[in-house]
């Protein structure tokens, strides 16, 4: 069962009590929306999530392990979009995909060109991601998270930048990882368009 | 949801392959530590005596700390980009092991500034007046001298890259662990160009090679975990 679970997590920042006794589920074929004010915490949350951050206090399992047992089996199964897109300028959205792909799984040519079209930026393929505009950046990152999968998805903002149509081709994309039994953990100040039986939520204070 | 899975070797190869590329495609900053070395070494004959004695005397200085300030000058930014733009975490959280993965991205830095100057050294030690009988020595030296400074520097770099301005402090971080190597290289060259037998200095360099190929990749691995937090 893919399920994520953390219990009673606490990290100071200096004097800044960042998290606070945080306690959270999230199982396949749910996503869980945290929300808050800026600055409540949320970026910290998902880092500490993916265990990029150590924590004070807590633990949090992945399938009821904790993910710091076999930080390698986690991250394998773990598909990250932080704040930054983890692309890079010089290189083309194909090329990027291209490598970025390399890390976790075989890809071809066409399901590169397939990811790409899934996020509306196909015509991008070519281009250099320096040319690109920022929700374009963004897109491109999103086909990476299509393209490369996994079974837990932590989204940090995943809809900044993006105009309408990159929010629904968004949507559409969390909602096939939920129907094939992923679970998702989203940081957004926006309603996901999502059916209620999927959507979770917990709001930093 | 089950896909088939790269293993370690194909994933790192495939990032030597980025980096490689993204280094093709700013050719102007990849030939800059060459570039400098190359200016280095050959000032030196026209701004001194055209002595050849007093040339193959400060030769070993030479080729050495222009190869240490060359292999530093591509440092800052090894990991600098990668860890702005995110690449660096998605590396970190890719699921294989990031030691390999930072010792694959030290290589690339071995492979554009140790490298290019390794075979370039036959120039510029003749220009500082090394007799050809000196060459297999030098690069033999130079060559494991290149590895040890790339993976020293890259432990540093890895210290370093989530500050603003870092430059002044890496080269403190990683200068003094680098004299062992700059002391041995150039008495294994001095050998080299007097003609003595230099295996005593070379082994000395090859061990300095792989105790920082075994510990460096761990070190390095610590150093950037912390910068991303």
């Amino acid at each position: 069962m893919n399920e994520l679970t953390a219990d009673n997590l606490q990290l100071w920042r200096g004097e800044q009590h960042v998290l606070r006794g945080i306690c959270l589920a999230a199982a396949g074929g749910q996503c869980l929306q945290v929300t808050g004010a800026n600055g409540a915490g949320k970026t910290t949350l998902l880092r500490a999530l993916c265990g990029l951050v150590p924590l004070e206090h807590g633990r949090i399992f992945w399938r009821g392990r904790d993910i710091l047992e076999d930080r390698e089996a986690f991250h394998s199964e773990l598909n990250y979009l932080g704040h930054d897109n983890g692309l890079k300028a010089d290189l083309t959205a194909a090329e990027n995909l291209h490598y970025a792909a390399a890390l976790r799984r075989r890809a071809r040519p066409q399901d590169i060109a397939l990811a790409l079209e899934r996020t509306g930026v196909a015509e991008a393929a070519g281009q250099l991601l320096r040319h690109l505009s920022a929700g374009q950046r963004r897109r491109v990152a999103l086909a990476r998270l299509a393209l490369t999968g996994g079974s837990l998805w932590v989204l940090d903002e995943p809809g900044s930048n993006l105009d309408e149509r990159g929010h629904a081709a968004l949507a559409e994309l969390i909602d096939g990882h939920l129907r094939a039994g992923g679970a998702a953990v989203v940081a957004t100040h926006r309603v996901l368009d999502l059916a209620a039986a999927q959507l979770r939520s917990l709001t930093l204070q | 949801m089950n896909q088939e899975r790269v293993g370690f070797a194909g994933a790192a190869g495939a990032l030597i392959a980025r980096d490689l590329h993204l280094a093709l495609r700013r050719s102007g900053d990849t030939l800059q530590p060459l570039g400098f070395f190359l200016v280095v070494t050959t000032l030196f004959p026209l701004a001194l005596d055209p002595q050849l004695s007093l040339l193959r005397d400060i030769a070993p200085a030479a080729l050495w700390v222009g190869a240490l300030l060359s292999s530093l000058l591509a440092l800052d930014l090894l990991f600098r980009e990668d860890a702005q733009d995110g690449a660096l975490e998605q590396l970190a959280l890719c699921g294989l092991p990031f030691q390999g993965l930072l010792l694959a991205k030290t290589v690339v830095h071995w492979l554009l500034t140790g490298l290019p100057l390794v075979l370039i050294a036959p120039l510029a030690a003749t220009a500082l007046g090394a007799p050809y009988g000196a060459m297999p020595g030098i690069l033999a030296a130079l060559l494991l001298g290149t590895i040890a400074l790339s993976l020293i520097g890259a432990v540093g770099a890895g210290l370093t890259m989530s500050l603003k301005r870092n430059g002044s402090l890496l080269a403190l971080l990683v200068l003094p662990l680098a004299v062992p190597v700059l002391i041995f290289g150039a008495r294994a060259t001095a050998l080299a160009i007097a003609g003595e037998p230099l295996a005593a200095p070379l082994y000395l360099l090859a061990a300095i090679a792989v105790l920082s190929a075994t510990l460096a990749p761990w070190a390095l691995a610590a150093a950037v975990r912390i910068g991303l937090e």
